[in-house]
C-alpha cells in the first residue's frame, strides 16, 4: 500500500479506493444486478413522475398505517438479501468437502453468516413484526395514529438507515466477520482490525434508537389510547402480545445500545471493556448482549402469537379459546424471558448451581408456551374452520413451533447443551422456532391483513404453493442440520473433511432450494394479486368475518381510521357490533384533529446515517459535522409548534359517503 | 384545553332509545401521552446507567497494576461538584414552581440559575478528568478506569445535553412564553433533571464513596 498525504488522510480518514471489492467477482455481480434493480426502479418511478408523490405521501407521512407498510417492505426487500446469504451458505457447505474449497474463501464466508444473521434478526423480522404492530395496533385499540406520529416516522427511518449502512458495506468495505453478536475479544481492535465490527457496531446503534422509540411510542399508545371502553382485559390478543413485546423493547434494547457502546470505546479509543488484558473482561460483554438478546427473540415471537391468536378465532368462527389464560401466558413469558439469557453459554463455566438455575427457568417457559398451543387447539375444535391461506400458515407454525420448541428444552439441559454448544443443532434449533415461529407468523398476519390494507386479497392459489414450499423446504434445510448436530458438527464452518457429512448438506441446500421457490411464490402472489385485483377485491371492509375493530373501517381505511371513535363493551368489540345490531352512521360527521406530516424524520435519519458511515471510516471531520447537524435538526424541528391540522368535515363527508355507496352495491 | 372536561367523562355505553352505543357521536379527546411516554424513555435510560454501573461492578477493582480509587479520587472536590447538581434540582424545582403561577420572568431567571449550576458541575467534572488523565490515569489505563470514565462521562454528557435542552427551552419560553406546549416541555426536562441527580447520587454513592472505602 502506497503511503496518502495527510490531506487525503484528513478527508477520507480510512477510506480509499482499495476498500471497494472490485477484486471479488461475487461482489461485481452483486453490485451490478443490484445497480440495475435500482437504477430501474429510478427510473420507473421517474417516469411515472411519482417522485412528489412518494416524498409527500409516504416518506413524509407519519400515518401509522403507511409506515407499517413501509416497514413491511423493508422487511422483504431485507428478506431477499439475507436469503441470499442463506443460499450462499448452503450452496459453500454442500460442496466444499475434501479437496474442494467450494466458491467462497473464508474471510467472505465468515461475513455472510455475519450478515445473515444480523439481517436476519435486525432488518427483517424486526421491521416485519414492528410493521405489523404499526398497522394493526392503532385500528385495534380504535384509535386515530399513534401516540407519537412524527416520532414513528423517524424511527422507522432510523431502521432504514441501519439496512442501509448494512448494505452499503457490501460494496464498501466489509461486514463483520465475527458472527451475529460479535463477541470480543475475536470483535475488538486486536483481532479484527477492519472495518467490518465497525459496520455492524453503528448499523445497530441506528437502528436500536428507532426500535428503542418505536416501543415507547406504541407501548404509550396501548396504554393511553384505547377507545372508551377497551380495558385491559377487553383488548385483542394481537395487542395484548404488542403491548408484552413493546415492554421488552424498552426494557432490553438500552441494554444493546449500551453494550455496543462500550464495545466501541474499546475500538475506538482503547478503553478495557472486553480485552484480554489490562482487566477486561469479555464474558461480561457475553452476558450483557444475551440479556438483550433473549427478550428480543420474544420481542419477535409475542406478537406473532397474537396474529395466531387472531387468526385461529377468525377462521375458526369462534372466540379466542382461554382468552384471559393467553392473556396471562404473554405475561409470564414476558417476565420469563430476563430470567433465561445464561442458557446461551452455559460452557462459560459459572457452575453447576448457577447453570441449574438457569436450565430450569429455561425449561418453565415452555408451560406458558404450551397453554397457548393447547388454546388455539381448543379453538378450533368444534370450530367452524376455514382453510384459507393464513391458517395453512398457522397449522404448519403450531406443528413446526413444537418441535423447535422440544428441541429447544432439550438445549436447556445445561450437560447436553455442554455436548450440543455451538454445533448445527443449535442452528436447527432457533431457525425452528424463528422460521416455523416468527416468519410463518408474519407470513400469515401478511396474508389476513392485506385486504385490509389494500381492499383486495391476496391470490389463494400462490399462497398455498409458498406455503407448501417454505414449509416442505424448511423440514428438508434443517433436519439434516439436527443430524449433523447430533453427530457434534458445529457452526460457521467453510469446509469440512469427512466426505460422509456431505449428502446431509446436499439435502439441506436442496431445502434451502424449495424456500427459494417459496419466496418466490410469495412475490409471484403479490403481483398476481395486484393484476388480478379488480377480482379479488373487498368493499366490505371485513372480507373474512373479522371480530375486532380494525375490519369495522372500510379497506383501506380512511387516513383518520374511524369517523367516529368506537365505544367497547365486549372482547372480539366488532364481532359485538355486528351481533347486536350495529348500524354505522351516514351523516352526521364532523371535522377531525389530525398530526401533519414531516420531513423531519427521513432528514434527521439521513444525518444519522452520514455519520455512522463517517464514524465507520474515521472520517472526523465528518462524523463532527454530521452530529452536530444531528443535534441542531433536532432543535430546529422543535421551534416547529404546527403540527395538527383539522380534517375538514366535508372532505370527511366525502370520504364516507363513498363507503356508503360501496357498501350499498355489495349487496 | 377548553374540552379537557369531557374526556373525564366516560361517553355513555347506550343510546337515549336503549340500544347499546356503539360509537362516540362527537369529537372524541385523547389525554396526551407524552410524559407517559418521556417517562418510559427515561425507565429506558436508567437502563443504559444499570449496564455501566453493573460494568463498574464487574471490573471495578481490576486495577491492572495501576492506581486505585484511593489514589485516584479527590472526596472534596467530588462533595462541591454534587452539591453543584443537587442545588441545580432545587433551583429547577422554583422554577417550576413560578410555571405554576405562570411568572415568566421568574421562570428565566431560575432556568438559567440552574443552567449554571449544571455547567459549574460540568465544568469540575472535566477539571477531575483532565487531573486524572494528567496523572496517567486514563480511561486506557485499566479497566476499573475505563469503568469509572464512561460510567462519569456518560452521566456528564446527559448533563451536557440537558444544558443544551434548558437553553432552548428558555428561548422558546422568551419568544412563545409558558404556553400548554411549553410547560409540558420543561415539565419533561424537570423529569430528566432530576432523574440526572438520582443517577448521580447512585455514582457518588457506588462510586466515590464505597471507593474511598476500598
Amino acid at each position: 500500500m502506497h503511503e496518502r498525504s495527510d490531506l487525503m488522510n484528513f478527508l477520507f480518514g480510512k477510506l480509499s479506493l482499495e476498500a471497494i471489492p472490485y477484486h471479488e467477482p461475487i461482489l461485481v455481480w452483486t453490485f451490478v444486478v443490484a445497480a440495475v434493480i435500482g437504477l430501474g426502479v429510478f427510473g420507473w418511478v421517474t417516469r411515472a413522475g411519482k417522485w412528489t408523490y412518494l416524498w409527500n405521501d409516504w416518506f413524509c407521512s407519519i400515518d401509522h398505517k403507511k409506515i407499517g407498510v413501509m416497514y413491511i417492505i423493508l422487511g422483504l426487500v431485507m428478506l431477499l438479501r439475507g436469503f441470499a446469504d442463506a443460499i450462499m451458505m448452503r450452496a459453500q457447505q454442500a460442496v466444499a468437502f475434501g479437496d474442494s474449497m467450494g466458491y467462497l474463501p473464508p474471510h467472505h464466508y465468515d461475513q455472510i453468516f455475519t450478515a445473515h444473521g444480523v439481517i436476519m434478526i435486525f432488518f427483517v423480522a424486526m421491521p416485519f413484526v414492528t410493521g405489523l404492530m404499526n398497522y394493526v395496533v392503532p385500528l385495534q385499540i380504535g384509535a386515530r395514529d399513534v401516540a407519537f406520529p412524527v416520532l414513528n416516522n423517524f424511527s422507522f427511518w432510523m431502521t432504514t438507515a441501519g439496512a442501509v449502512l448494512v448494505m452499503i458495506s457490501l460494496f464498501i468495505g466489509e461486514f463483520a466477520k465475527t458472527g451475529w453478536l460479535a463477541y470480543p475479544p475475536l470483535s475488538g481492535i486486536a483481532y479484527s482490525p477492519d472495518v467490518g465490527v465497525d459496520y455492524y457496531i453503528w448499523a445497530l446503534q441506528i437502528a436500536g434508537v428507532g426500535t428503542l422509540l418505536s416501543g415507547v411510542n406504541l407501548l404509550a399508545t396501548i396504554v393511553k389510547m384505547r377507545a372508551p371502553g377497551m380495558t385491559l382485559m377487553k383488548m385483542p390478543v394481537f395487542t395484548w402480545t404488542a403491548l408484552c413485546t413493546n415492554v421488552l423493547i424498552v426494557a432490553a434494547f438500552p441494554v444493546l445500545t449500551a453494550v455496543l457502546v462500550l464495545l466501541s470505546l474499546d475500538r475506538y479509543v482503547d478503553t478495557n471493556f472486553f480485552t484480554n488484558d489490562f482487566g477486561g473482561n469479555p464474558m461480561m460483554y457475553v452476558n450483557l448482549i444475551w440479556i438483550w438478546g433473549h427478550p428480543e427473540v420474544y420481542i419477535l415471537i409475542l406478537p406473532v402469537f397474537g396474529v395466531f391468536s387472531e387468526i385461529v378465532s377468525t377462521y375458526s368462527g369462534k372466540r379466542l379459546f382461554g382468552y384471559a389464560s393467553m392473556v396471562y401466558a404473554t405475561v409470564v413469558i414476558t417476565i420469563l424471558s430476563y430470567l433465561v439469557w445464561l442458557h446461551h453459554f452455559f460452557t462459560m463455566g459459572s457452575g453447576a448451581s448457577v447453570n441449574s438455575f438457569f436450565g430450569i427457568t429455561t425449561m418453565i417457559i415452555s408451560i406458558p408456551t404450551g397453554a397457548k398451543i393447547f388454546n388455539w387447539l381448543f379453538t378450533m375444535y368444534r370450530g367452524r374452520i376455514r382453510f384459507e391461506v393464513p391458517m395453512l400458515w398457522t397449522v404448519g407454525f403450531m406443528i413446526t413451533f413444537v418441535v423447535g420448541g422440544m428441541t429447544g428444552v432439550l438445549l436447556a439441559v445445561p450437560p447436553a447443551d455442554f455436548v450440543l454448544h455451538n454445533s448445527l443443532f443449535l442452528i436447527a434449533h432457533f431457525h425452528n422456532v424463528i422460521i416455523g415461529g416468527v416468519v410463518f407468523g408474519v407470513f400469515a398476519g401478511i396474508t389476513y391483513w392485506f385486504p385490509k390494507v389494500t381492499g383486495f386479497k391476496l391470490d389463494p392459489f400462490w399462497g398455498k404453493m409458498s406455503f407448501w414450499f417454505w414449509f416442505v423446504g424448511f423440514w428438508f434445510a434443517f433436519t439434516p442440520l439436527y443430524v449433523l448436530g447430533l453427530m457434534g458438527v458445529t457452526r460457521r464452518m467453510s469446509h469440512f473433511d469427512d466426505p460422509s457429512l456431505q449428502i446431509w448438506f446436499q439435502i439441506a441446500a436442496f431445502g434451502a432450494v424449495l424456500i427459494a421457490i417459496g419466496i418466490a411464490s410469495f412475490l409471484i402472489q403479490l403481483v398476481v394479486s395486484i393484476k388480478n385485483r379488480d377480482k379479488l377485491r373487498d368493499t366490505s371492509g371485513d372480507p373474512w368475518n373479522g371480530r375486532t375493530l380494525e375490519w369495522s373501517t372500510s379497506s383501506p381505511p380512511p387516513d383518520y381510521n374511524f369517523a367516529f371513535t368506537p365505544v367497547v363493551h365486549e372482547q372480539d368489540a366488532w364481532f359485538d357490533m355486528k351481533k347486536r345490531g350495529y348500524k354505522r352512521p351516514e351523516s352526521g360527521f364532523i371535522a377531525i384533529h389530525m398530526p401533519k406530516g414531516t420531513p423531519a424524520g427521513i432528514i434527521l435519519a439521513g444525518i444519522s446515517l452520514v455519520s455512522g458511515f463517517a464514524f465507520i471510516w474515521h472520517i472526523w471531520w465528518l462524523a463532527g459535522l454530521s452530529f452536530f447537524a444531528l443535534v441542531a435538526g433536532a432543535i430546529y424541528h422543535t421551534f416547529n409548534y404546527n403540527r395538527d391540522f383539522y380534517i375538514p368535515a366535508e372532505q370527511v363527508v366525502k370520504t364516507e359517503d363513498e363507503r356508503t355507496r360501496a357498501l350499498a352495491q355489495q349487496v | 384545553m377548553a374540552s379537557s372536561a369531557s374526556h373525564h367523562h366516560a361517553p355513555p355505553t347506550v343510546n337515549a332509545d336503549g340500544t347499546p352505543a356503539f360509537l362516540v357521536m362527537g369529537e372524541h379527546h385523547v389525554e396526551p401521552s407524552t410524559m407517559l411516554g418521556f417517562w418510559l424513555y427515561l425507565m429506558s435510560d436508567c437502563l443504559v446507567f444499570a449496564v455501566l454501573f453493573a460494568m463498574y461492578g464487574v471490573v471495578g477493582a481490576n486495577y491492572a497494576a495501576g492506581p486505585g480509587p484511593k489514589e485516584l479520587f479527590d472526596l472534596p472536590l467530588v462533595a462541591v461538584n454534587t452539591s453543584m447538581l443537587l442545588f441545580s434540582s432545587i433551583t429547577y424545582g422554583f422554577a417550576m414552581l413560578e410555571m405554576a403561577k405562570g411568572r415568566k420572568g421568574a421562570v428565566l431567571g431560575w432556568l438559567a440559575i440552574t443552567g449554571l449550576f449544571g455547567a459549574a458541575f460540568i465544568g469540575l467534572e472535566l477539571y477531575e478528568f483532565h487531573h486524572l488523565i494528567h496523572e496517567g490515569a486514563g480511561p486506557q489505563r485499566s479497566a476499573f478506569l475505563s469503568a469509572f470514565f464512561t460510567l462519569v462521562g456518560t452521566h456528564g454528557l446527559h448533563v451536557t445535553f440537558g444544558i443544551i435542552w434548558l437553553i432552548t427551552l428558555m428561548v422558546q419560553v422568551t419568544q412563545r412564553g409558558l404556553t400548554p406546549e411549553n410547560q409540558r416541555r420543561l415539565n419533561c426536562l424537570s423529569l430528566f433533571w432530576h432523574f440526572l441527580d438520582v443517577v448521580w447520587i447512585g455514582v457518588f454513592t457506588f462510586v466515590y464513596l464505597m471507593g474511598a472505602l476500598r
